[in-house]
């Protein structure tokens, strides 16, 4: 995480790099181009689409680039807000830059198989383009994420609870008892390393199971569930 | 006497104790560098994945480009001996730890990104070919494998960067000596490689 962070910093001073915003939303326009109401409409349908199938699909819109390369940033976009879940990497972030006429969506690893290039370029060129030669932006974007949403729709399904009880066999209960009984021995012979050990491993805990809670929230929920990405996808302009 | 069995007891036990200090610390030390060492390993095998990825997809391009009549000949033929070149040498992770071979494997791959920039700017003169959608096809599985590839690089460098400066940094630095890992290279930006390929429509 630092090695990207000073990555980051590097980048943006050969660069002067457009900023990387922390998305609250699935929906995210900061050029004010579409309406709450359409912005709602999309939220609302991204939001039901990860409850069902886990697949994060986040749309951005902004003004300009300058000049900075549409691939980094969106990477750097993906990256930052880890759309996605950990375990399948299957998130989707739908990039348009408004003034600068470009767009790209960009794939997560796990979307790759369902989601290709070629596709990605052919929703591009053929299903959201023409809407936005027109200046039909909010038409365009939905298109454009009706394509996206039925390319990957059967590719996970949203197991909520059951993978993780499945995977706790006899095996690792034991070794979990085994752990805590190490700790409570650690803790009452020294004092000081013990409960150090044993505060660490609990903000570890709480750490990896942050996005599980604020997913079952109302609008303004998302949080990105640690997916990565290796530059699949495609981009493209209008 | 007994007094100077203490003395030599202590010593000795005091000698002992920085000797194991010691040994732990080396194994600590040559553990990380495993570690590291194997993450570069692994980010090169990603690197070199993206690679042949775009290797493997030359054939069917040059296959739909060459169906199109007086297509000019010299640019496929100088993708096709570009690839060729990138498919003969053989690469193993030692290659990381060899300057001259990885700056001809940079070299290598470099001539192939050429050519195929100079295949794609010379279909703007094709129309037909242009719009034909197989062609839109490939050519976007090329430019996303070109991106994954910088991509890959990018992370490569990064793990380079690391282990590197671990090797060099003191105390480890002896440990990186005595077990005889050795500095690896990174990736140079080539004049208009760092950036990917931009998309025209």
């Amino acid at each position: 995480m630092k090695k990207i962070l000073l990555f980051l910093i590097f980048i943006s001073a050969a660069y002067s790099q457009p900023q990387v915003p922390q998305l609250k939303y699935w929906a995210n326009d900061f050029t004010n181009t579409l309406t709450q109401g359409q912005l709602n409409s999309l939220n609302t349908k991204l939001k039901s689409f990860q409850d069902s199938t886990s697949n994060q699909v986040v749309y951005l819109m902004i003004n300009t680039l300058n000049d900075y390369p549409l691939e980094y940033y969106s990477m750097d976009v993906a990256e930052k807000n880890k759309i996605g879940t950990k375990e399948h990497d299957n998130g989707v972030l739908f990039l348009v830059v408004k003034n600068d006429r470009k767009m790209r969506i960009e794939v997560g690893y796990g979307l790759e198989g369902a989601l290709p290039d070629a596709l990605s370029s052919s929703i591009i060129r053929n299903e959201i383009s023409p809407y936005f030669r027109a200046g039909q932006y909010y038409e365009g974007v939905e298109a454009g994420l009706n394509a996206i949403i039925s390319a990957i729709k059967g590719e996970y399904t949203a197991k909520k609870d059951e993978p993780r009880r499945k995977n706790k066999s006899p095996f690792a209960i034991i070794l979990m008892i085994i752990f805590f009984i190490i700790i409570f021995f650690f803790r009452g012979g020294r004092r000081g390393l013990g409960s150090f050990i044993f505060y660490g491993g609990m903000g570890g805990f709480s750490g990896s199971s942050g996005y599980r809670g604020s997913s079952g929230g109302g609008f303004g929920g998302f949080s990105g569930g640690g997916g990565s990405f290796g530059g699949g996808g495609a981009s493209g302009g209008w | 006497m007994k007094r100077g069995m203490v003395i030599g007891c202590a010593v000795g036990g005091f000698i002992l104790l920085i000797i194991l200090i010691l040994v732990i610390w080396g194994i600590s030390s040559y553990n990380n560098l495993v570690t590291l060492n194997e993450t570069v390993n692994q980010s090169w095998s990603q690197v070199q994945n993206q690679y042949q990825r775009r290797a493997d997809l030359i054939p069917n391009l040059v296959n739909t480009v060459q169906g199109y009549a007086n297509f000019e000949r010299g640019v496929l033929i100088d993708v096709t001996e570009a690839r060729a070149k990138v498919s003969q040498m053989n690469i193993t992770p030692e290659v990381l730890n060899d300057p001259q071979a990885f700056q001809k494997f940079q070299q290598l791959q470099g001539q192939l990104t050429g050519a195929l920039s100079r295949l794609l700017a010379t279909v703007e003169n094709y129309p037909d070919l242009k719009a034909n959608e197989n062609f839109l096809q490939l050519q976007a599985q090329l430019e996303g494998t070109e991106n994954r590839i910088a991509v890959e690089r990018r992370r490569f460098n990064e793990t380079v960067q690391s282990y590197n400066t671990t090797i060099k940094r003191f105390p480890t630095s002896i440990f990186a000596a005595v077990f005889g890992f050795q500095q690896k290279q990174y990736f140079q930006s080539v004049p208009g490689a760092e950036t990917p390929p931009k998309v025209q429509f």
